[in-house]
């Protein structure tokens, strides 16, 4: 499978025709159309893109951009100009945008070719895809496997070679545990690195969009091509972005030290621990100072997270009401058309969260619910920040699990919940992370390994990871 | 539900009258910012376009839209705020959150606990001091048109949705509950106006809602502590509107009052026909609206270099421009706080200072500049005085003329000559209006008689002979001597 640095290089220097690659690409997504990846395949315009670029002067190729002729896919809650965009949810079918997502206009200038919209779970709000309006994702490594969530469809047309990157947006660790799952590296950058413009909202103060790559140096690029301020996003960052790839080239990890979150590695199965372990090793082995770590309130995590996510939830779904687009039902009046559109509209995940939400906003709840959670929440960034005085980096599993099998945990949404344990905690905290594949489990499914760092320390993340994606266990 | 409501409909037996009652006022007004584009978004801020044409992704709360805070619209805050000597604060929004089709979003981005402007006051003229709680900024929403029905959106057949105001930048300003009459809470709205006109923040323009006022109203009696029962009146859209309906409301809860009826805490509507107030809904309706930080925004924490530049750049207040209006003038304080609240001052000052006569322009822009100056500026403005003076324009010409400099910015005296406005000759008049007289011989001898109403039918047919072009004042001498002779 070729990455994204070697298709660019091969576009640029005339090597190859980004018409072929798209085909290619196209074509194994059309065989392969029962995984479930695609909402949207965009044949014609990548098609035409790809005629684009090829039809640049070959004097001219090396001033294309750094994805120029790659193959992309994006996370269908990403807006794309005029091309629907729904989030999985009936609600807004047949919606389409009329502008597109500052990361998709970055994406275009940097000639990079769209190929299609990836399935994920309703409004982004699940762990294994099954929550989809449309049709489930399955994993590409073994179809009775879910390929996780949310954003499944985009972890799987990586890890199937349908593109060889792809976005998806993180808000309790949508992008990292999938990546775990599939098998391939998942990237959630420090909250505000990449501007949120166009990214439909979940939970706005921690959605965070983010790529999925085969390797770490095409994490690095990407997140190069999508990183920077934007001035439509208030909470975007305003520092410039590094060049993640040049630091890269340095492989001598030896002078940063490691610690292994003890209460992440906790009640994970023993597969998994046993890979973690090992990559702690092979951390140890190249020089790095490793040690066990306690950073006590990300026990905390989850119930936080259950209760802020469907805060912001419950307030950010309010406009799908069918009055300006997507779905509406017909009814006697306005407040009932209200009603009967968003029951038929959004799907039972979405409604609990919903329900969820309003219920710890609401008056004589908020005080003991959102803003409790909000304290602990603090009380996770303060305690991330006692860790990381001593290390630079943390290591833990991305998921306590490798991949389930399809309705295996849909009875139960507190089981499901629990897929995002290791992963919640440094969204909490705004701090960008990242999961390696790092061998498989009992049942030879993926295992991710989680590198976490403070924020805008995606330096020392991809320094860490790239040495255990070239140690990793075959 | 069954109306109550008549002020004189209470109870013979009353124990206490009128007068042993008093009023308790606190308004809460929203004042739209005269910016050029949207507290969020870049679309037009702008009034009276075709609907749904000023908007954008933003304002329309199109999913993955994003708010960015115009920058414009806290400067003018701000400088509200320091006019009023508010506490300049950091602060943040927060998202209300309930569900209206005029609401884009179905939530209203807001400031909650940490509004922009904390405390501060407004002197009335006369001299009583009115605390300001707050001025806080928030958007607008779309307006709703209900068609078919009361006109209200439960029996309405559909609505039809304007999209134009959502996302206009407001500043609520709050005041304590300090207001004690109904003509005290007009003296505020109108004081508040022309401060608001001063600094350029708003145009203050009711009658278009650039400012709207919600009015919290409570009585009790003269001497307790704790305030009554309050009530909130909404669609009060002039200064007379605000008048007429706490003037209704505080007869109304008087008598309630007196009749031993209970009042209830309860939002209504005034209702500009009958002069009256209704319910539009209990506080026990009261929507839960789960206010929680806005996450799309970040705090807001004004530079104190910031601040005090604006403080440097403030225009002059009403107080200062009336004192300053009032040395070039000499005019009645009414009119001179009039041309103040319409923010026209500055031009009639700089007229007078260049030579104007003061009484005359403080009169024609009393006359003329109802709606502001537009585009008429201070050497225009004193030809225009001049013209008058000397002859060549009539009262009636000189409307026209003025007019026309306002809305185009033309030179005055080129539109007076295009328009065939030209002085005329004394001979010429009099021969006219000897040739009017004739014509009409027996509305003459009336006239001469002594019934002075027929004064204005020869004026009238002087007009239409010289389609205008007569001087008025002029012809009504000349006819004076001449019964006189």
């Amino acid at each position: 499978m070729e990455t994204a640095l070697q298709i660019a290089s091969a576009i640029k220097a005339g090597e190859a025709s980004a018409v072929e690659v798209t085909q290619k690409h196209l074509a194994l997504a059309k065989e392969n159309e029962d995984l479930g990846v695609f909402l949207n395949l965009m044949e014609e315009d990548a098609l035409a893109t790809a005629k684009r670029i090829d039809e640049t002067p070959d004097s001219d190729k090396q001033n294309l951009g750094p994805l120029a002729g790659v193959p992309v896919a994006l996370k269908d809650n990403l807006c794309t100009e005029a091309v629907e965009t729904t989030c999985a949810s009936k609600i807004l079918s047949g919606w389409r945008p009329p502008y597109d997502a500052s990361v998709v206009k970055k994406l275009k200038q940097s000639d990079a070719v769209i190929i299609g919209k990836t399935n994920l779970d309703e409004f982004a709000m699940g762990s294994s895809t099954e929550n989809s309006a449309f049709f489930p994702t399955r994993n590409p490594r073994n179809p009775e496997y879910v390929p996780g969530g949310s954003s499944g469809g985009s972890a799987a047309a990586v890890a199937a070679g349908f593109s060889p990157i792809a976005l998806g947006s993180d808000t309790g660790g949508s992008i990292r545990q999938p990546a775990a799952l599939c098998g391939v590296v998942g990237m959630k950058p420090t909250y505000g690195r990449v501007s949120r413009y166009g990214l439909i909202a979940f939970a706005s103060s921690l959605d965070q969009i983010g790529p999925f790559t085969t390797d770490v140096s095409d994490a690095a690029l990407m997140l190069q091509v999508i990183g920077g301020h934007d001035e439509n996003d208030s909470t975007s960052i305003p520092d410039a972005t590094p060049d993640y790839l040049e630091s890269l080239k340095d492989q001598d990890i030896s002078n940063l030290k490691v610690g292994v979150v003890r209460e992440l590695s906790q009640g994970v199965s023993p597969d998994v621990s046993a890979r973690l372990k090992e990559a702690a090793d092979v951390l140890a082995a190249a020089g790095c100072g490793v040690e066990e770590v306690s950073v006590p309130a990300t026990k905390y995590g989850l119930s936080a997270y259950y209760l802020i996510a469907p805060a912001e939830a419950s307030s950010n779904l309010s406009r799908y009401d069918g009055v300006r687009y997507g779905l509406r039902e017909t009814a006697d009046n306005a407040e009932e058309m209200n009603i009967a559109t968003r029951t038929k509209g959004f799907g039972d995940e979405v409604k609990r969260r919903i329900m969820l939400g309003t219920f710890a906003l609401s008056s004589g709840y908020y005080d003991d619910y959102y803003v409790k959670a909000q304290r602990v929440r603090t009380l996770t960034i303060n305690d991330f920040a006692t860790a990381y005085e001593k290390f630079d980096v943390l290591l833990s599993p991305t998921s306590p699990f490798t991949a389930f099998k399809f309705g295996e945990k849909t009875a139960d949404p507190l089981a499901m919940y629990l897929c995002d344990a290791c992963t919640i905690p440094s969204s909490l905290a705004g701090h960008p992370a990242i999961s390696v594949p790092f061998g498989v489990g009992d049942n030879d499914m993926p295992v991710g390994i989680q590198v976490l760092a403070p924020a805008l320390g995606e330096m020392n993340i991809f320094r860490i990871s790239s040495v255990l994606e070239r140690e990793a266990p075959i | 539900m069954p109306e109550k409501d008549l002020p004189h409909n209470h109870s013979k037996h009353e124990s206490s009258k009128d007068d042993d009652f008093e009023v308790v006022i606190g308004l809460e007004v929203h004042a739209e910012l005269a910016t050029k584009t949207k507290l969020f978004s870049d679309s037009a801020n702008h009034f009276g376009d075709e609907p749904n044409t000023n908007i954008d992704p933003v304002c329309l709360g199109l999913p993955g839209s994003l708010p960015v805070l115009n920058k414009r619209a806290v400067e003018l805050s701000i400088r509200v705020g320091i006019a009023l000597g508010s506490t300049i604060s950091p602060c943040t929004f927060a998202r209300k959150n309930y569900f209206y089709p005029d609401m884009p979003k179905n939530f209203q981005t807001s400031q909650y606990d940490q509004p922009l402007n904390v405390g501060g006051s407004l002197t009335l003229a006369s001299g009583k001091k009115i605390g300001i709680t707050r001025a806080h900024l928030e958007e607008d929403t779309g307006k709703i048109t209900h068609i078919g029905g009361g006109g209200r959106i439960h029996d309405a057949k559909y609505c039809l949705i304007d999209y134009n105001r959502a996302g206009v930048p407001l500043l609520e300003i709050v005041s304590e509950p300090e207001i004690s009459s109904g003509e005290e809470a007009r003296e505020y709205v109108k004081e508040l106006r022309a401060i608001l006109v001063a600094v350029e923040a708003s145009d203050g323009k009711m009658e278009e809602g650039s400012l709207r006022v919600d009015t919290n109203i409570s009585v009790r009696k003269k001497g307790e502590v704790e305030l009554g029962v309050r009530t909130e009146i909404k669609n009060v859209n002039s200064l007379r509107s605000l008048l007429r309906a706490v003037e209704f409301e505080t007869k109304r809860h008087i008598s309630a009052i007196q009749a031993g009826e209970e009042l209830r805490q309860e939002t209504r509507h005034f209702n500009e026909d009958t002069g009256e107030t209704h319910p539009l809904r209990s506080k026990e309706d009261d929507m839960d609206y789960r206010y929680f930080p806005e996450p799309d925004l970040v705090p807001l924490d004004p530079d104190e270099k910031w601040v005090e530049e604006i403080r440097e750049q403030m225009p002059a207040l009403p107080t200062e421009k009336r004192v300053r209006l009032k040395e070039a003038s000499g005019a009645d304080d009414s009119v001179i706080a009039l041309l103040v609240s319409r923010g026209v001052d500055d031009l009639v000052d700089a007229t007078i200072q260049a030579g104007a006569d003061a009484a005359q322009t403080i009169k024609l822009a009393e006359q003329n500049l109802s709606d502001g100056a537009g585009k008429l500026e201070a050497d225009a403005f004193l030809k225009v005085v001049n013209m008058l003076q000397a002859g060549e324009l009539s009262a009636t010409q000189v409307k026209a003329v003025l007019t026309e400099v306002i809305e185009n910015g033309v030179d005055p005296k080129q539109v007076a000559e295009s328009m065939g406005f030209e002085a005329m000759d004394e001979g010429e008049l009099e021969g006219l209006v000897e040739q009017v007289i004739s014509q009409n011989p027996d509305e003459w001898e009336r006239y001469k008689g002594g019934d002075q109403k027929l004064v204005g039918f020869f004026v009238g047919q002087m007009m239409k002979l010289t389609q205008g072009k007569a001087d008025g004042k002029v012809v009504t001498a000349m006819l004076s001597k001449k019964a006189a002779n």
